[in-house]
């Protein structure tokens, strides 16, 4: 029988059906943060159960940490608490954790890849729905709940429903400074943040295959933003060739039965996929977020809609809730609206390559006049990298901050945050009401789309640079 | 977990769509290292105005609706983030039974081992729902799990799917995490297998 990849990580990660209940599901590798898992911990210990696996699991902290003055004492005492919780729960069961001054810290999804903790045909879970983002591998790899994270410490298996299959075929080229944020945003606004409900999303085509690997895992990030739990790309050389050498890829002679698994895992020639979306890369401009859900969504060159352009009534009274809540009026144009804050981080675009192509545009301008525009990296070793090309320098002439990794703006948890009716250009993935602080304006757009807002003070069609 | 038993209660109407957990459940409560307490916090920025107060103009602050174990609302409920923070704050706040067109699938995963009963009805079933409440808010509906019976007083009541080891698990209270470990043979077996297949993991 013909497979899609999905259908193939599936089946070797089988493990039983018991009768009345649902199939069980091997998991190679659990990944960790301190908001979703002190919960678990605290399960294990009322049972009396044990971590099954220690090895399997990596964790860090990322949503609470500081990122500026990361020597003084957490002021908040609540997140002082959750961060001591997750380093006495990782030493009390002998976890590999990257704890906030470890040279190794950053935001997990951005961890995991760094040191090749994740290969392709896994199975990945993580307390945290942007898990998604490891697919880029070629990895089922997908979100759970804090009852699930205890039950995969204690069991290495998760009960699981087989999802149905989904194909979005992209091909055509990308126009210039076009990304892998914008293909995603424009998924989600094509089918919807429910469209991918039930679904594993597999990308494929000419423009995902000529994605890098960052940008691969900035398109299935955002899988979950449009209703998927998981996306996937098939493993290439591109691959191959930026795990080679990390510090969790095998070598020598194991090197090669993996990598010989791995060519086996791309979905076959004629495998049926239950649905199929294709989209032309060309025809992707720079998009921007307009309302509160990220499939309110339209190209640089767009209006913001009204809400008489929809036909659905749902959408009709989603459009005036958002324009209301964003303090926008219909048919503004998406070049005039004006910024106040910029955030380039996050488990989205907080990359080695999202930097280079944001400092590559601040690169000898200015950050406008009540503009505030700061550049989180997604873990140390992209501050390094970063300041090792010269982009620091770059960034902090231009007047923006440069700080330490943590999830930061993305969704606010460690008091960078937007305040009242302030608005921010970010290159994170949600633009819920709040998510970057009550009352604040979110509109997701790709790195190249900020750093361009941060001088101009609003947003411009990158492309005319 | 407890049983979720047969029961009738007042129906809360949320007429409100892609409801996401950061709604449900701000971020700024995610601190905490406790599973309860949450129910305080449960639609925190709609439910309470800048100075604390209710918000008397919110859905779930009318009069009518208090005390309801059922939460009636729009399509696509829970989606964005996994945190069963929000579940637990649903859990907490007094509903067990939520009735949408569709759910996020993380959150309903999570609903499962929460006690919550997160009904699928058709758009057809969920209008007539909504409309039977807001002709008469207060009103309650019967949810019985075995028989997959939702009953309303004005006949809009329907039969609902729900996947047949859910249902067991819910209906039992039953312990995931216990199931499983009846399973420990297979998964051992399973594992010196994984061994085999994939050296490199182990090494």
């Amino acid at each position: 029988m013909k497979k899609t990849m999905y259908e193939k990580i599936w089946d070797s990660h089988f493990v039983v059906e018991a009768p009345g209940q649902a199939p069980l599901l091997y998991v190679d590798r659990h990944l960790m943060h301190e908001v979703t898992s002190p919960q678990a911990f605290e399960g294990l210990r009322l049972a009396n159960r044990k971590v099954r696996n220690p090895h399997s699991i990596l964790a860090t902290m990322d949503h609470c940490v500081p990122t500026k003055d990361r020597d003084l004492p957490i002021a908040d005492p609540i997140a002082k608490k959750q961060i001591e919780t997750m380093a006495d729960n990782c030493q009390e069961n002998g976890l590999n954790l990257y704890d906030m001054k470890n040279p190794n810290n950053g935001v997990i999804h951005i961890v995991v890849p760094e040191h090749g903790f994740v290969h392709p045909g896994m199975i990945v879970v993580c307390g945290d729905s942007h898990t998604a983002t490891h697919g880029a591998f070629g990895a089922l790899a997908f979100g759970i709940g804090t009852s699930e994270v205890e039950h995969v410490m204690a069991t290495q298996t998760l009960p699981q429903k087989k999802s149905k299959t989904m194909l979005i075929q992209i091909d055509g080229e990308l126009s210039k400074y076009a990304s892998a944020k914008d293909i995603a945003l424009a998924i989600t606004g094509k089918i919807g943040t429910a469209g991918g409900t039930g679904y594993v999303i597999e990308y494929a085509g000419e423009a995902i295959t000529k994605l890098s690997m960052e940008g691969r895992m900035t398109l299935c990030n955002m899988a979950i933003e449009a209703g998927a739990r998981a996306g996937l790309v098939a493993p290439d050389q591109k691959t191959y060739d930026y795990l080679k050498g990390r510090e969790f890829v095998p070598s020598g002679e194991n090197w090669d039965k993996a990598l010989a698994y791995w060519k086996s895992l791309p979905t076959d020639k004629g495998a049926e996929y239950d649905t199929t979306i294709t989209l032309n890369a060309a025809n992707i401009e720079p998009q921007v977020t307009w309302g509160t859900s990220p499939e309110q969504v339209t190209g640089v060159t767009s209006i913001i809609p009204a809400p008489e352009d929809f036909d659905d009534e749902i959408k009709r009274q989603a459009c005036e809730n958002a324009l209301n809540y964003m303090g926008l009026k219909a048919h503004t144009k998406i070049t005039d609206i004006a910024v106040d804050l910029i955030f380039i981080g996050s488990c989205t675009n907080g990359r080695i390559e999202d930097f280079r192509i944001a400092a590559d545009i601040a690169k000898g301008t200015k950050v406008a006049d009540n503009v505030t525009a700061i550049a989180v990296p997604g873990s140390y070793h992209v501050k390094k990298q970063a300041e090792d090309e010269g982009l620091d320098k770059v960034f902090i002439d231009a007047g923006w901050e440069w700080r330490d990794p943590g999830c930061s703006m993305c969704l606010a948890m460690n008091g960078d945050e937007l305040t009242v009716g302030q608005r921010s250009a970010s290159t994170s993935n949600r633009n819920f009401e709040g998510r970057q602080g009550k009352g604040g304006r979110t509109h997701l757009v790709s790195p190249a789309m900020a750093a361009a807002a941060a001088s101009a003070g609003h947003f411009v069609d990158i492309r005319n640079l | 977990m407890q049983p979720y038993n047969k029961h009738q209660s007042i129906a809360a109407l949320m007429n409100r769509s892609n409801v996401d957990t950061d709604q449900i459940i701000p971020k700024q409560f995610l601190k905490k290292v406790e599973r309860s307490g949450f129910g305080i916090h449960l639609f925190h920025d709609w439910r309470y105005n800048e100075d604390g107060s209710k918000n008397a103009d919110f859905e779930l602050n009318k009069p009518a609706f208090k005390g309801a174990k059922i939460l009636v609302v729009g399509d696509n409920f829970g989606c964005g983030s996994s945190r069963e923070h929000a579940p637990w704050a649903i859990e907490d706040y007094g509903f067990n039974t939520i009735i949408s067109t569709s759910y996020a699938d993380i959150f309903y995963n999570n609903c499962f081992k929460n006690s919550i009963l997160p009904i699928i009805a058709t758009k057809k079933q969920l209008a007539d729902l909504m409309g039977e409440i807001s002709a008469n808010e207060g009103v309650s509906f019967t949810v019985d799990l075995e028989k997959q019976q939702l009953t309303t007083p004005a006949g809009n009541g329907f039969t609902f799917e729900i996947d047949p080891f859910r249902k067991e698990n819910l209906a039992k209270g039953l312990d995931d995490i216990g199931l499983t470990l009846l399973q420990t043979d297979a998964i051992d077996q399973y594992e010196a297998k994984h061994k085999q297949n994939f050296p490199w993991l182990w090494a």
